[in-house]
C-alpha cells in the first residue's frame, strides 16, 4: 500500500490519457469535475460509473475536445494517442472527432437525422474523414461496418429512414457510424439505457467484439453497474465531479474499497434474490455546494473527523486499484448476502380482476385475451419489454385507455372503460404512479398543493389539510417542509416520492406503478423499492408493479406475470418463475438481464 | 427504511413557498433586458400622457383658440387644427380612447382565444377540428375588413369596435394557445388528473393554464400592439370616436389635408401611436425571450 499522488508516466500504449483534468463553470469558477485521471489502453473498455450529475458525461465529452456551453477546461490535459487536445485548431479537432475519437450517443432516436437515409448517415462520416478513398471503397466500408454490427447491408436496408428501424437497430446504426472510420477511441454515453434487455445484450456484445477486433479503446459511461460489470476491463467510479475509486473490474466489483462504491453495489438489484437492495440516503452535492472534506462524507456511515477536513488522496490497493478514502481499510470485504427474497405475505380477496381484455390503439391490436388478478396484500409484477403492452394494460385498469373489450372488475363490480365514467370510489381505489416523475407533477404547483388537491377530491377540504399533507409526505420519507417546494426544486427520486405520496393520499386498495424507477439512478431506485416494500408491510396495499427490469422485482413481487407482444406468456410465484421459467421467453429475459454476479462469475 | 430524512431542506433557494415565484422570475429576467426596459419606459410615458394628459391640457379639446391651421404660438403650443382648436390639448385628451379601447379589445380577444385554444387542445379530436376550422374561416378575413364590415353594418358604436377587434384577435390567439397547450396536454400530470377524475374545467384552468402563462403574456402584448394600430385605423377611417371628441386616430384624419401647412396635428398622434406600438412590442419581445429561459425544462 502506498500513496500515489503523482501520476504515473503515460505509457505509449495508452490510447487515452486524461491527467488532472479540471473543468470549471465560466460564470462562477466552480469546478464541475476536477482531478480526473483516466487511462485506457487500445482494445480495453473503461467503465465510467456514476449517478446523474456526477460529471461522467462531462468527462466523456472532454475526450472529444468538447465542453458544453458554460464550461471550460482550466487544468490538466487530455491526450488521445499521445496527442494533446488542448490548443488544437478547430479544423484538427473536427478531423479528430468522428475520425480518431467517435461517439455513441445515449438516444439514437434523436442522434440520427430523421430526414436522411441510413446510407447518407453513414456516408456523411466517411466523406468527412476518408476523403482520399474512392466512392466504391467507401461503399464497401459501409457494408462491412453494417455487417459488423449485425445489420443487413443490402441496398434495401441502406435506403431506409431511421423511423423504419427499431430502437435496437437505430442504436446499431449509431454504433456503425461510430466505428465506420476505424477510430482509436470510442466514447459510449449510456448507449443501452433506452433499450430492452435482449437488445441491450446484443448491443453490448457488438461493442465488446468491435473494440477487441479493431483494438479500440472505449470509455463506457453508464450508471448501470451490471452493464459495466459485463463489459468493462477497468472501472472508474465518479461521485460529484471526482473519481473516488478506480481499478480493474474484478477488484472494484468483488473488493470495493470506497464506501460509495459499496453502497452503489448494494443498490443494484440482485437477480438471484440473495440480498436486499438498499438505497443511499441523501443526495450528491451540486458543484459549489460540496463539503470541505470528502464529498461523500455527509452520506457516509464510516465518516471520521479527517473525512471532514480534506479530500482524501489516492491510496493504492493492489495493481492499479486506487481509492480516495480514509476508511478504505475498514470497509468490510464482502457484500451482505441476506434479506433478498420478498417476504411472503398472505394474499386476501381479489381486488382487481381483468378478464379476456383485448385492447387496441386505433386499428392496431395491442392486447390479446389478458386475464389477470391482483389480490389484497399482494404485489404482482408485470414484466415485459417495450411494446409488450404492459403499460396499455395498466392504463386500461386505471381508466386511462378506453379502447378495450372485456371485463375489468374492482372488488367484484364492473368498471366502466373511462375514468370519467367510473365512480369516485373506484377512482380512489385504483391509483396510478407514472413512469416519469419529471412529467407527472404539475411544475406550476407546489408539492403541498398537488397533494392537498388529491385529499380534497377524495375526502373533502378540511382545515387541517396542511397537517394531512405533512403526514402524506412523511409516509414516503420526505420532510413536511417539502410541501412548500415546486417540483423543479426536487431531485428525481424526491419527485417520485411525491408522486407516490399523492397516490397514497387517496388511500387506494391498488397502487399501479408503471416503470416508476426507470428514470431514476440505481441508488434512488433502490430507495424507492425499499419504500414500497415498507409501505406494503404497513398497510396491506396491493400493488401492480410494471417493469422491464427482472432483477428489480425479485425483492418486491409475490407473483410475476410475463408479457410479450400483448400476450401473457407466463405467470407464477416469483421464486418459481426465476428458478424454473416455463416459457422460453422468460428464460430468454433472465439470461439476457445483466447482473454484477453473473459478469464476475464469467 | 434506510432513508429516514431526505435532504429536501438543503435544496438551494428560499424555503417559503412563493405562489408567484415564476412571475417574479419572469419579471426579473424580463427587466434584465434593455429592450424591455426601453419599451417599458416608452409605454409608461405614453400611458401617463394618455391618462393624466387632460389634467395638464391648457385648453378644452373643443375650444377654439386660434386661427385654423395656425402654426405653434404662445396661445397654442403645437399650433391649431383645421377648425382652430389647440392641437396639444386635443393630443393630451385623445389618448384615453385609443388606450382604453385597445386594452379592452385585447382582454376580450385574448380571453376568448385562450378559452377556445385550451378547449381545443384538451378536447382534441372532433371538437378541436371544428373549433380550429371555424377559426380558420375567421382568419381568412383581414382583421380590418372584418371590423369595418361589422361597424358599417351596425354603426360606429364603441362597444362594437371593441368587440369586433377583440373577436378578430380571438382565432389568432386561439391558434397559439392551442399549440402551447397541446404540449402540456401530452404530459403525465394531465393524465394523473384525469385518472383521479378532476372535472374538465379544472384540468383546463388548473393544469393547462398555469403552464401556458408565458406564451399567454406574449400574446397579450402582441395583441395589444395590434389593437392599438387597428383601433387607431378604425378611428382614422371615421368609424371610431365621433367628432368633436378628440382621438389620436381621428386627429390624423382631421389634420391630414393640412399636413404641409401644419404638420403637428398629424405628427403628434402618429408619433404617439408609433411609439406606443414599438414600446409594447419591445416589452413583449422581452417577455418572450425571458420566457424561453424559464419555460424550458420543468
Amino acid at each position: 500500500m502506498s500513496t500515489t499522488a503523482e501520476p504515473k508516466p503515460t505509457s505509449p500504449t495508452n490510447a487515452v490519457a486524461v491527467r488532472d483534468l479540471r473543468i470549471e463553470l465560466i460564470s462562477s469558477g466552480v469546478d464541475v469535475v476536477d482531478a480526473i485521471m483516466i487511462e485506457v489502453r487500445a482494445g480495453e473498455v473503461l467503465g465510467l460509473v456514476g449517478e446523474s450529475g456526477s460529471g461522467k458525461t462531462t468527462v466523456g465529452m472532454a475526450l472529444m475536445g468538447y465542453c458544453r456551453p458554460g464550461g471550460h477546461v482550466t487544468g490538466g490535459n487530455v491526450l488521445i494517442d499521445g496527442r494533446e487536445l488542448e490548443g488544437l485548431a478547430a479544423g484538427e479537432l473536427r478531423r479528430l472527432r468522428g475520425g480518431t475519437v467517435s461517439y455513441i450517443p445515449q438516444d439514437p432516436g434523436t442522434a440520427l437525422n430523421p430526414a436522411l437515409r441510413i446510407e447518407r448517415q453513414l456516408s456523411e462520416i466517411l466523406d468527412a474523414h476518408a476523403g482520399d478513398t474512392t466512392a466504391e471503397q467507401r461503399r464497401a466500408r459501409m457494408r462491412e461496418t453494417l455487417e459488423e454490427v449485425a445489420l443487413p447491408s443490402d441496398d434495401e436496408f441502406m435506403r431506409r429512414y431511421p423511423h423504419q428501424l427499431s430502437g435496437g437497430q437505430q442504436q446499431r446504426v449509431a454504433i456503425a457510424m461510430a466505428f465506420a472510420c476505424r477510430p482509436h477511441v470510442i466514447v459510449c454515453d449510456e448507449p443501452t439505457t433506452g433499450l430492452d434487455v435482449t437488445t441491450q445484450a446484443r448491443v453490448l456484445q457488438t461493442v465488446r467484439e468491435l473494440c477487441q477486433s479493431h483494438q479500440v479503446a472505449a470509455l463506457y459511461v453508464s450508471h448501470d453497474l451490471a452493464v459495466v460489470a459485463e463489459l468493462a476491463d477497468h472501472v472508474a467510479v465518479m461521485y460529484s465531479g471526482r473519481i473516488v475509486e478506480r481499478g480493474p473490474r474484478d477488484a472494484i466489483f468483488s473488493r470495493p474499497r470506497h464506501p460509495y462504491t459499496r453502497r452503489l453495489l448494494r443498490a443494484v438489484p440482485d437477480l438471484e434474490g440473495k440480498r436486499a437492495v438498499v438505497g443511499i440516503p441523501g443526495r450528491a452535492p451540486l458543484p459549489g455546494q460540496r463539503p470541505q472534506g470528502c464529498f461523500f462524507e455527509p452520506r457516509c456511515d464510516l465518516a471520521i473527523d479527517s473525512c471532514r477536513e480534506r479530500f482524501p488522496e489516492a491510496t493504492e490497493y493492489g495493481e492499479g486499484h486506487l481509492v480516495h478514502c480514509y476508511r478504505a481499510d475498514d470497509a468490510p470485504d464482502q457484500l451482505p448476502t441476506t434479506g433478498g427474497d420478498s417476504a411472503a405475505t398472505e394474499p386476501g380477496e381479489v381486488v382487481v380482476s381483468v378478464q379476456r381484455v383485448n385492447a387496441s390503439h386505433g386499428s392496431h391490436h395491442t392486447l390479446f385475451d389478458i386475464d389477470l388478478e391482483v389480490r389484497r396484500n399482494e404485489c404482482v409484477a408485470l414484466v415485459g419489454e417495450s411494446g409488450s403492452g404492459k403499460t396499455t394494460l395498466a392504463r386500461c385498469i386505471s381508466g386511462l385507455h378506453h379502447q378495450y373489450t372485456g371485463e375489468i372488475e374492482l372488488a367484484g363490480t364492473h368498471l366502466p372503460e373511462s375514468s370519467r365514467k367510473r365512480s369516485n370510489e373506484a377512482r380512489k381505489q385504483i391509483q396510478y404512479v407514472f413512469q416519469n416523475p419529471y412529467a407527472s407533477l404539475n411544475p406550476r404547483r407546489t408539492v403541498g398543493q398537488t397533494i392537498a388537491r388529491q385529499l380534497n377530491l377524495f375526502f373533502g377540504g378540511g382545515r387541517d389539510s396542511g397537517q394531512r399533507v405533512g403526514e402524506c409526505l412523511e409516509r414516503v420519507a420526505l420532510s413536511a417542509a417539502a410541501a412548500n417546494r415546486f417540483p423543479d426544486q426536487l431531485s428525481g427520486g424526491e419527485r417520485q416520492r411525491v408522486a407516490i405520496a399523492r397516490a397514497l393520499a387517496a388511500e387506494p386498495s391498488l397502487l399501479v406503478c408503471d416503470e416508476i424507477t426507470s428514470a431514476l439512478d440505481v441508488s434512488v431506485q433502490a430507495a424507492i423499492v425499499d419504500l414500497l416494500r415498507q409501505l406494503r408491510g404497513e398497510t396491506g396495499l396491493s400493488m401492480l408493479f410494471i417493469t422491464h427490469n427482472l432483477a428489480l422485482i425479485r425483492t418486491i413481487a409475490d407473483r410475476v406475470v410475463v408479457m410479450t407482444e400483448g400476450r401473457i406468456v407466463e405467470s407464477g410465484a416469483t421464486a418459481n418463475v426465476f428458478q424454473s421459467p416455463k416459457a422460453e421467453y422468460t428464460g430468454h429475459l433472465l439470461a439476457n438481464t445483466p447482473t454484477v454476479e453473473a459478469a464476475l462469475g464469467r | 427504511m434506510s432513508t429516514p430524512a431526505m435532504t429536501v431542506d438543503q435544496v438551494a433557494g428560499p424555503t417559503q413557498a412563493m405562489r408567484s415565484r415564476q412571475w417574479t422570475q419572469l419579471l426579473r429576467s424580463t427587466l434584465g433586458m434593455w429592450r424591455a426596459r426601453i419599451g417599458l419606459v416608452i409605454v409608461a410615458i405614453l400611458v401617463v400622457i394618455a391618462l393624466a394628459g387632460p389634467l395638464f391640457a391648457p385648453h378644452s379639446p373643443t375650444q377654439f383658440v386660434a386661427a385654423p391651421n395656425s402654426p405653434p404660438s404662445s396661445q397654442a403650443l403645437f399650433g391649431a387644427d383645421s377648425l382652430g382648436r389647440d392641437v396639444w390639448s386635443r393630443f393630451l385628451y385623445g389618448g384615453r380612447s385609443v388606450l382604453g379601447l385597445s386594452v379592452a379589445a385585447t382582454i376580450i380577444g385574448v380571453g376568448l382565444g385562450l378559452l377556445i385554444g385550451l378547449t381545443a387542445a384538451y378536447a382534441g379530436g372532433l371538437v378541436d377540428e371544428i373549433l380550429m376550422r371555424i377559426a380558420d374561416v375567421f382568419m381568412a378575413f383581414p382583421q380590418i375588413v372584418l371590423a369595418l364590415l361589422l361597424v358599417s353594418a351596425f354603426g360606429p358604436k364603441l362597444w362594437l369596435i371593441v368587440l369586433t377587434v377583440g373577436i378578430s384577435h380571438a382565432p389568432r390567439v386561439a391558434r397559439v394557445m392551442r399549440g402551447a397547450a397541446q404540449q402540456v396536454v401530452e404530459r403525465d400530470f394531465v393524465k394523473a388528473a384525469e385518472a383521479v377524475g378532476e372535472p374538465r374545467r379544472r384540468i383546463i384552468f388548473g393544469e393547462l393554464l398555469p403552464n401556458v402563462t408565458s406564451p399567454l403574456l406574449v400574446e397579450c402584448g402582441l395583441r395589444l400592439t395590434y389593437s392599438i394600430g387597428l383601433i387607431a385605423a378604425i378611428s382614422f377611417l371615421g368609424f371610431g370616436l365621433q367628432p368633436p371628441n378628440s382621438d389620436w386616430g381621428l386627429m390624423i384624419n382631421e389634420n391630414r389635408l393640412a399636413v404641409t401647412v401644419q404638420p403637428w396635428g398629424v405628427l403628434l398622434p402618429v408619433l404617439a401611436i408609433a411609439l406606443l406600438t414599438i414600446g409594447t412590442n419591445l416589452v413583449t419581445d422581452g417577455i418572450a425571450r425571458a420566457a424561453i429561459g424559464i419555460d424550458r425544462g420543468d
